[in-house]
């Protein structure tokens, strides 16, 4: 029998070598998975985990993939430092995407160099002012926001489906649930002759912006405060309400430009089916990056992959697409489960489990 | 001492029991007695080393020296479950239940023994009708009251068959009619054979209910005595005895000096579940002076302190006035850029930020004053500068600015933020339990400071239960019971007496208006 035994103390080896056996026991289990469903483990493990590695369109796809992930994943790292947990990544994504597709849509001729920018902005509004009504939920009736943020999801997801099948349908579509695509002056722009595309270039330098931001600003000393000890920020002045409001429309706002981006570049047109869950699987990605905007940038690359993988068990083992949504929950689980071992040891005890004593 | 054979030994007995943690005597040379079917009282402020007494008796601690007899046999209790197997039970202050789950769920999974389980809905019914404990056993606990979920706590140790029942503060989150509902309990418990051993600093409580008495102070045990014999201003009189020294800091008050912090009819509703709500308080503190607030624990204190530093917002500006200006709305930033500098009691993250360098600490409550930001970066070299010159002045042991708060021992962390509020050389500082937890050679250096900033004309309020520092500290004193304050008085005309009827409470109150002040 094993037991948990405090340390006392935070093992500092432990926050960096968590994630890390979080993602070994995860590729275990996954082997495992894959045996019960007929696959040899270790091929398939190479199939989902190293193949898409292994092209330059492949390091390119998982890069498109990696973007709206890091961009998501930045906003709400930053956001759960502040101790508000957004978990409507999805629905900011949404509306920012329909924000500025919406725009793109209206004024179809329009040059780029000053219209594309415009575009972005509107995405990026739009994201802020979802996650504002979670704000201001939260703020003005002490509603809770994982709820309110997960409920807008819903909301955002029925007017994208509304406004793709109604208003917005292309008239020339065939009757498809899509928009007309976007015109060129409201396209994102791609790199090095691959699929690569601005937001690409942007997801790590906004990393890297808001770790910065996060780390030297006296704003983002009062986000960590606040997370770490609320009363400690009360004694010191700062505004709960305030930074509960900067919190929100920061990873609201990153989703929104997150939204924009993939729909006027990979995407091109507003479909029912612009997020296969960006906004959740982001949740898992500020969490294996420890919260932290360089982590993060790791963490979504992993997911990525994640996605490539999915594909290509899909391809070429058979497997069914849920083997993503399998591999990013187990890992989410060990993840959680394995951070335990930041606060507590693992000690072995002879005979019967003890029964934890109340603590007063 | 050799026990009669024909008279049945106490239930349990200590005798020299003597307790020592890193920089305080918890427990020194304590003797305690608990007899047969007898409700002890053990009284004393906060840190007189209650609490420590009966972890020890419940094996949660070992004792350092002195021997335990139980039942006329010396045993010694190495952990919880040898505590429970000799019938000892307790009842935590904080209770340890699982929101979700149902009461005969939670009291299912305090019971180490699974043959226990069999038939737990009606042992906890029958419990629950022969000592008044009314309890539903199906009822999820995040439905229940604070009291009921306190009795699923005595139901939890009474399956058990206790013979002695430990209640830690008990009534501190009850209503008064639970309190008299607990009571009726405890007195029925009693009268079947189960001794309680009753830990408050409630001193109508303890004379309404407990035969016996043992009185702690520092440590030590003060007196025994039998609480219905003696008044709640003698009980207080015992638990603060206040050994009053010459006062070798405070000085006279210059009457001529222009005040600096003014409280005026100051109300506020505590924004705590069972806080104490502040009622009407005025008076006000003179430059270079420095009063005391002393008072018995939970009676306001701490609300008070919100209300200085500006985190409850005071009903209307006029309430307080530094200098002159009306600053009741504030916050706390606009009252640290006037001129105030404030600590609370608690350190662990209030006061300071665990988990976050002294550097980053000393930019928490010092940015507004000193300046620590540029185009609002954190200027990370003056906070630095302003951390290490708080650490060499004030000694603070430590590796330097870099060194995480929660790294460094309690006296070591207190001499930092006294420090870092001492530098910014406040016009008023307002203090909570300055010297709480903190050893003798730091307290000194605290003192110090205390007095030099005083003497430059700084208005200091210090709101403390430790009698002996107030005598030592201030000029004047005012008591704080059921969230109002006293008139100050100086405290060269403070006595023992005076001290103890003032917080005897509200009855007290009212008499406090024909005492002088």
């Amino acid at each position: 029998m094993f037991r948990l035994e405090p340390r006392g103390e935070r093992s500092t080896f432990w926050v960096y070598g968590s994630p890390v056996l979080a993602v070994a026991l995860t590729v275990v289990t996954m082997g495992l998975v894959f045996a019960v469903m007929g696959a040899a483990p270790l091929p398939a493990i190479e199939t989902f985990l190293v193949s898409p590695l292994l092209s330059v369109s492949g390091l390119a796809s998982l890069a498109v993939r990696a973007a709206p992930l890091i961009m998501i994943g930045v906003g709400l790292a930053f956001c759960y430092r502040a101790n508000v947990w957004n978990i409507g990544g999805d629905g900011q994504f949404t509306v920012g995407a329909l924000a500025g597709g919406g725009l793109a849509l209206l004024f179809p001729n329009e040059a780029f160099w000053w219209f594309y920018p415009v575009v972005l902005a509107a995405g990026v509004a739009g994201g802020v002012f979802w996650a504002g009504i979670v704000a201001f939920l939260k703020i003005r009736f002490n509603a809770n926001e994982i709820l309110t943020s997960l409920m807008l999801v819903y909301i955002a997801q029925l007017v994208l489906v509304w406004l793709v099948t109604g208003p917005w349908r292309d008239p020339q579509g065939f009757g498809f649930p899509q928009s007309a695509m976007f015109s060129a002056g409201a396209t994102t722009p791609d790199f090095f002759g691959t699929t690569m595309h601005l937001g690409c270039i942007l997801a790590p330098l906004i990393a890297l912006g808001v770790w910065q931001i996060m780390d030297r600003t006296v704003l983002g000393f009062q986000l960590r405060v606040v997370g770490q000890a609320p009363r400690a920020a009360r004694y010191a002045g700062f505004s709960n309400a305030r930074l509960t409001w900067i919190a929100l429309a920061v990873s609201g706002g990153l989703a929104g430009l997150a939204g924009i981006i993939e729909v006027t570049g990979p995407i091109g047109q507003l479909t029912t089916g612009i997020t296969p869950g960006y906004g959740f699987t982001a949740v898992i990605v500020a969490f294996l990056g420890r919260l932290h905007p360089v982590g993060v940038i790791f963490a979504g690359l992993l997911l990525a992959l994640s996605y490539l993988g999915g594909d290509a068990a899909q391809i070429s083992l058979g497997l069914p697409n849920a083997i993503t949504g399998i591999f990013q929950g187990v890992l989410l689980f060990y993840l959680l489960g394995v951070d335990v071992l930041i606060l507590y040891r693992l000690k072995r005890v002879r005979g019967v489990l003890l029964v934890a004593e109340p603590a007063e | 001492m050799a026990e009669s054979p024909f008279v049945s030994p106490p239930l349990l007995a200590l005798r020299g029991i003597t307790k020592r943690f890193p920089g305080c005597l918890a427990n020194d040379h304590v003797d305690l007695t608990v007899g047969r079917q007898e409700i002890h009282a053990l009284l004393g402020e906060n840190g007189a080393g209650k609490s420590t007494l009966v972890k020890m008796i419940y094996g949660v601690m070992k004792p350092d020296a002195g021997t335990m007899t139980w039942d006329g046999k010396a045993v010694t209790i190495a952990s919880p479950a040898e505590a429970r197997a000799l019938g000892v039970g307790m009842v935590f202050q904080h209770f340890s239940l699982f929101e979700a789950l149902t009461v005969a769920e939670n009291i299912a999974l305090g019971l180490n023994n699974p043959a226990d389980r069999v038939g737990l809905y009606d042992k906890i019914a029958g419990i629950s009708a022969k000592y008044g404990l009314t309890l539903d056993p199906q009822k999820a606990v995040h439905d229940l009251s604070v009291g009921e979920r306190q009795r699923i706590e005595i139901v939890r140790c009474l399956l058990q068959n206790p013979k002695l029942l430990i209640m830690d503060e008990p009534t501190s989150v009850l209503t008064p009619q639970e309190v008299f509902k607990l009571f009726e309990t405890l007195r029925r418990l009693a009268a079947e054979g189960c001794s309680i051993l009753y830990i408050s600093h409630k001193l109508e409580e303890i004379r309404a209910l407990c035969e016996q008495a043992t009185i702690m102070r520092l440590g030590r045990v003060v007196a025994h005595c039998r609480p219905a014999e003696k008044t709640a201003r003698e009980l207080a009189e015992l638990m603060i005895a206040a050994n009053l020294k010459p006062q070798s800091f405070s000085r006279e008050r210059d009457s001529a000096a222009k005040p600096r912090l003014v409280l005026d009819r100051l109300t506020i509703r505590s924004n705590q579940q069972f806080g104490t709500d502040l009622k009407d308080i005025s008076f006000a503190v003179a430059q270079g002076e420095i009063l005391g607030i002393a008072g018995i624990a939970g009676n306001g204190q701490s609300e008070l302190m919100d209300a200085l530093s500006g985190e409850i917002p005071a009903g209307s500006p006029k309430n307080i006035l530094l200098d002159g200006v009306p600053i009741g709305h504030e916050g706390p930033a606009a009252r640290r850029r006037r001129g105030a500098c404030f600590l609370p009691e608690e350190r662990n993250g209030h006061g300071a930020v665990g988990g976050m360098t002294l550097a980053e600490n000393g930019f928490l409550s010092a940015n507004v004053r000193e300046v620590l930001n540029r185009w609002g970066l954190i200027d990370r070299g003056r906070s630095r500068n302003f951390a290490a010159g708080v650490i060499k002045r004030f000694d603070v042991r430590t590796t330097g600015p870099q060194a995480e708060a929660r790294s460094l021992s309690g006296g070591n962390l207190q001499k930092f933020l006294i420090g870092r509020e001492v530098v910014q050389q406040p016009s008023v500082l307002m203090l909570s339990q300055p010297t709480w937890g903190v050893d003798a050679g730091a307290a000194a250096a605290i003192y110090e400071a205390l007095t030099a900033l005083a003497e430059a004309g700084t208005a200091i309020v210090i709101i403390s239960q430790d009698l002996d520092e107030i005598m030592l500290l201030c000029s004047r004193i005012a008591v704080i019971a059921a969230g109002r304050v006293s008139p100050p008085m100086p405290v060269a005309e403070a006595t023992i007496e005076k001290i103890g009827l003032l917080m005897g409470g509200a009855v007290a109150v009212q008499e406090a208006e024909i005492v002088p002040a």
